[in-house]
């Protein structure tokens, strides 16, 4: 089973290549059916209507036939619901270094309306405005440093 | 087929897989949220490519592509408890207008980006404490459901708030088309919060949370709700505007020409 999860764990995400799969906290688990020995692995969205889902359930299986496992079954489970704050450090450094401003930690009652300092992935200055709060992607906002003038994105809280 | 229902075909036309049954209740009630958010889903994706800036284009895009998110698990569901064996693409492509229960202010035309806004605040407001309600529900199904989209829902809400705030509260012309936004859409939030004791969420119960929410960005926004005793509905049992049928067309005729078709 080590090499399945290796396999599977090494499925990077298909919007923000930087990132793997289990460092963005998707992946949930990799298992084997009992009786027939088949590799089931479950994997959570993080926005529901995530239009990468399909790639990640085909990248996921052809990592799976690659390490010998060609028969496997990707699920999709909503329980718990994805947070970011399952994003792995190792991730969140990952995306740092991509221009990607990691998310801040979850307040226990989700997300409210209020405005969080979030640092320039490329000057680190904390001088930044957002643009918009919807992204290129789902679960990234648009913003602007005021220091650096350079924008860019920012993985929302959720 | 019963007499019942062949009596019930011949009075509506193709409405003949929505002919209520004993034990029907959960169905129609998670159809009506699924009808929800596909119709906002369609309505919220024509602004693509029409959006004031391309930011905000991003932005309903992006709320479109949650609301069709939660319309997919919602379709599925439905499609489960009522046992016919359709699932979400048989649900959202070969129902008639008069089998959809979403609300009437979802098919609404999208008019100016006013009202689009109005509609948006007024849908999150119902939506955010409906899916907070169904996430610690005794359905396991819909409390997953609940929780994941009630976190969407937040932003939604955020963003729409945002707006009608800044125009309610802007110049004398985006103060007057924000008025008049509101103005239009008001009369159809009374259906999305009508009291139905038998649901398994009765929609009135939302009222506090939704009053709470919308009177507060209203009077930021230095806006008035309308005065009027006007309650248009019927969406839920099926009774839609006109505009619903033109939406679905839109929406279906790929796939009612290609049945199955995938790329």
């Amino acid at each position: 089973m080590t090499t399945a999860w290796a396999a599977v764990a090494a499925v990077v995400d298909p919007e923000i290549r930087v990132i793997t799969i289990e460092e963005l906290g998707i992946l949930r688990s990799v298992g084997e059916e009992p009786v027939t020995g088949r590799v089931v692995v479950t994997i959570t969205p993080t926005y529901t209507g995530c239009p990468a889902m399909d790639v990640i359930r085909a990248d996921i299986r052809r990592a799976l036939a690659t390490a010998g496992h060609p028969q496997a079954e990707v699920r999709t489970v909503y329980t718990p619901p994805w947070s970011t704050d399952w994003i792995t450090e190792a991730g969140r450094a990952k995306l740092a270094r991509a221009g990607i401003a990691p998310p801040a930690p979850v307040r226990p009652t989700g997300p409210v309306p209020l405005t969080l300092t979030v640092r320039c992935p490329w000057c680190g200055s904390p001088e930044t405005e957002q643009i918009s709060r919807f992204g290129s992607t789902a679960c990234k906002a648009l913003r602007r440093c005021r220091s650096c003038t350079e924008p860019f994105d920012h993985l929302k809280a959720l | 087929m019963t007499a019942h229902a062949e009596q019930t075909a011949q009075a509506v036309p193709g409405a003949v897989q929505a002919v209520p049954e004993a034990g029907t209740d959960r169905f129609d009630f998670v159809l009506g949220l699924a009808d929800d958010a596909l119709v906002a889903a369609q309505r919220l994706a024509q602004w693509c490519t029409h959006g004031p800036e391309m930011e905000e284009d991003i932005a309903l895009a992006n709320i479109a592509l949650d609301q069709l998110g939660a319309a997919r698990l919602l379709l599925t569901y439905a499609g489960e408890l009522e046992g016919a064996g359709r699932d979400e693409d048989a649900l959202a492509y070969r129902r008639d207008d008069r089998e959809f229960r979403n609300c009437l202010l979802v098919e609404l035309p999208n008019g100016d980006f006013a009202l689009t806004m109005a509609k948006l605040l007024f849908l999150a407001a119902y939506q955010v404490p409906l899916y907070t309600v169904l996430a610690s529900c005794g359905d396991e199904r819909l409390a997953e459901i609940g929780a994941k989209a009630r976190k969407e829902s937040a932003y939604h809400l955020d963003h729409a708030s945002l707006w009608v705030r800044r125009l309610g509260d802007g110049t004398d012309e985006s103060h007057r088309r924000m008025q008049a936004a509101v103005d239009e859409v008001w009369p159809y939030t009374h259906e999305l919060l009508a009291p139905d004791p038998t649901a398994p969420i009765d929609p009135a119960t939302l009222r506090v949370d939704f009053d709470s929410v919308v009177s507060g960005v209203l009077a930021e926004a230095t806006l008035t709700v309308p005065e009027t005793a006007w309650k248009p509905d019927g969406g839920r049992s099926g009774v839609h505007t006109e505009h619903l049928s033109y939406l679905l067309a839109e929406l279906q005729v790929l796939h009612r020409a290609h049945p199955g078709a995938s790329w």
